[in-house]
């Protein structure tokens, strides 16, 4: 789930922003193309890949990395998404966005997958994303590809290919997409 | 959102807006159920104490198998194998329940009104799976989205209330003990907040008394009518509540209000036929038209879990209000 929303939804509400960009459009597209770059590197190709974008965030990114891999590796691969509010352990904080669909159409079986979201921060997120995963089939590996890594790292969770490592407070708010990346800050109460 | 209040005794509680909620989470719960493990942890460690003082298949089974999806642990009543057969009182044993451990109650009883009172002395949620002649809105809700799936497609839709559109101006036609009947009474009241248009159709003898003041037509032409429904909706003869002595005879009312091959051609080819079961075959419905592809009873039952999940989650896991950006 986007970082933003999260912040955003109740109990915790709040505006978000926007202090100083990190990153512009093309940075990101870079970053990307990297990334790509990586994936198939690691896995000697792109046979039995797949990438699953996180909801809402990790999706327009996974969909952006499948164009970019199919365009250097010359093959199409699966793209799925995944909402993990069910599996949170802060359920209770978090509701279910209904429209953050689920769609796995392909199956996990001998696949090595990809697991896409904007921004890694608890790493709680990613925690619920493997539970949920293994409901839906055994995968031959699962990796981990965020565009930004702003530590603060509560599991022992670690990113496999990271778009930038972005130093940040505790207190802070990032907020990526394809258009960029913006640090700010959540000031309580609506505009 | 007024569902995440403590209840749901009536659909009445909810607004065009919960129930495209609830249809869209329902959407997806029903996701949920297509995969491998149908099963998420959403709710583990939470206990659902079903308290049943009336027969019952498919809501009793529903509601189960929606409360252990969400990994939740069932707790299960029957009031006839229970203390409240020394005398306890029905305060009492839920207060106990509570004690014991129950997070939530699913609650039918014969008896109309017993889930509203018992939402007041609880303070942990009460669902209302269908109590004495007054009201089922999970069954309600679990037609609302049956309907939705055969006539639209909710998955499509990004605003609450675009699902809902496929309601305008739809003529369902209710047939039988609306007398009886909890599940008419509310799906009469959803109809009219979707903006159907809904007539009620069956003997004189089993129309409530105040059927004038509902929000519907009334008519006791059974064969006048079917040609303009869209959603022929059969209702079982209640025997159990004494049904029978307001007719002459069950096979007088077969003959008069069963709905059999014949009048099932007087039907648009693409209307649907639903019930909320069990079926008395061969009276209120024949037994091929139940089976027949343009029934919807099996969908009802299917859908019945999803729709359930939804209204356990949005009531259990406290989710709080989902915040406009």
């Amino acid at each position: 789930m986007a970082e933003r929303e999260r912040r955003l939804a109740t109990p915790r509400g709040g505006v978000f922003v926007p202090r100083s960009q990190v990153m512009s459009a093309d940075d990101v597209d870079r970053a990307l193309v990297r990334i790509a770059h990586e994936i198939i590197e690691h896995n000697k190709g792109s046979d039995n890949l797949a990438l699953i974008g996180l909801q809402t965030g990790g999706v327009q990114i996974a969909l952006k990395l499948r164009d970019v891999i199919s365009e250097i590796g010359d093959a199409e691969i699966p793209v799925g998404t995944l909402d993990v509010a069910f599996y949170r352990d802060d359920i209770q904080l978090r509701p279910v966005l209904p429209e953050a669909v689920t769609t796995i159409p392909f199956d996990l079986t001998n696949m090595a997958v990809v697991l896409v979201d904007d921004v890694l921060f608890t790493g709680r997120t990613v925690r619920a994303a493997l539970q949920a995963l293994s409901d839906f089939g055994r995968a031959r590996s699962i990796q981990l590809a965020v565009l930004v890594d702003r530590g603060h790292r509560e599991l022992p969770i670690r990113p496999d290919y990271v778009g930038k490592n972005l130093p940040t407070r505790l207190t802070e708010q990032v907020d990526a997409n394809l258009e960029g990346v913006t640090i700010g800050d959540v000031i309580k109460g609506r505009p | 959102m007024s569902l995440l209040q403590n209840a749901l005794v009536s659909i009445g509680d909810l607004d065009n807006d919960d129930i495209g909620h609830i249809m869209k989470l329902s959407a997806i719960f029903s996701e949920v159920l297509r995969r491998d493990i149908p099963k998420v942890p959403t709710l583990r460690g939470k206990t659902m104490a079903m308290v049943f003082s009336e027969d019952s298949t498919r809501t009793r089974t529903s509601f189960e198998i929606a409360a252990k999806k969400l990994s939740m642990d069932i707790l299960s009543l029957n009031s006839s194998q229970s203390s409240m057969k020394k005398g306890e009182s029905l305060k009492d044993t839920l207060a106990n329940l509570h004690a014991i451990g129950a997070d939530g109650f699913v609650i039918r009883h014969s008896s109309s009104g017993v889930p509203t009172q018992a939402s007041t002395w609880m303070t942990v949620p009460v669902i209302n799976a269908g109590d004495g002649c007054h009201e089922h809105p999970t069954q309600a809700l679990l037609d609302c989205y049956t309907l939705i799936e055969r006539f639209d497609t909710p998955s499509n839709h990004t605003t609450d209330n675009a699902i809902l559109n496929c309601f305008n101006g739809m003529t369902v036609t209710i047939v039988g003990d609306v007398e009886h009947s909890r599940v008419a009474r509310s799906l009469v009241i959803m109809l009219d907040m979707l903006g159907a248009k809904t007539t009620l159709c069956g003997p004189r003898t089993l129309m409530p008394r105040h059927v004038d003041k509902w929000p519907v037509r009334v008519s006791y032409h059974l064969d006048e009518v079917l040609p303009e429904t869209q959603v022929c909706y059969i209702l079982r003869l209640q025997n159990e509540r004494g049904s029978g002595t307001y007719l002459p005879s069950i096979r007088e009312y077969a003959m008069n209000w069963g709905i059999d091959s014949k009048r099932a051609s007087l039907l648009p080819e693409t209307a649907v036929i639903m019930h909320p079961g069990p079926i008395n075959r061969g009276v209120e419905l024949a037994g091929e038209i139940a089976d027949s592809s343009r029934s919807l009873i099996l969908n009802q039952a299917s859908n019945g879990v999803a729709v359930r999940m939804a209204v356990i989650y949005l009531l259990l896991a406290n989710p709080g209000d989902i915040t406009e950006v």
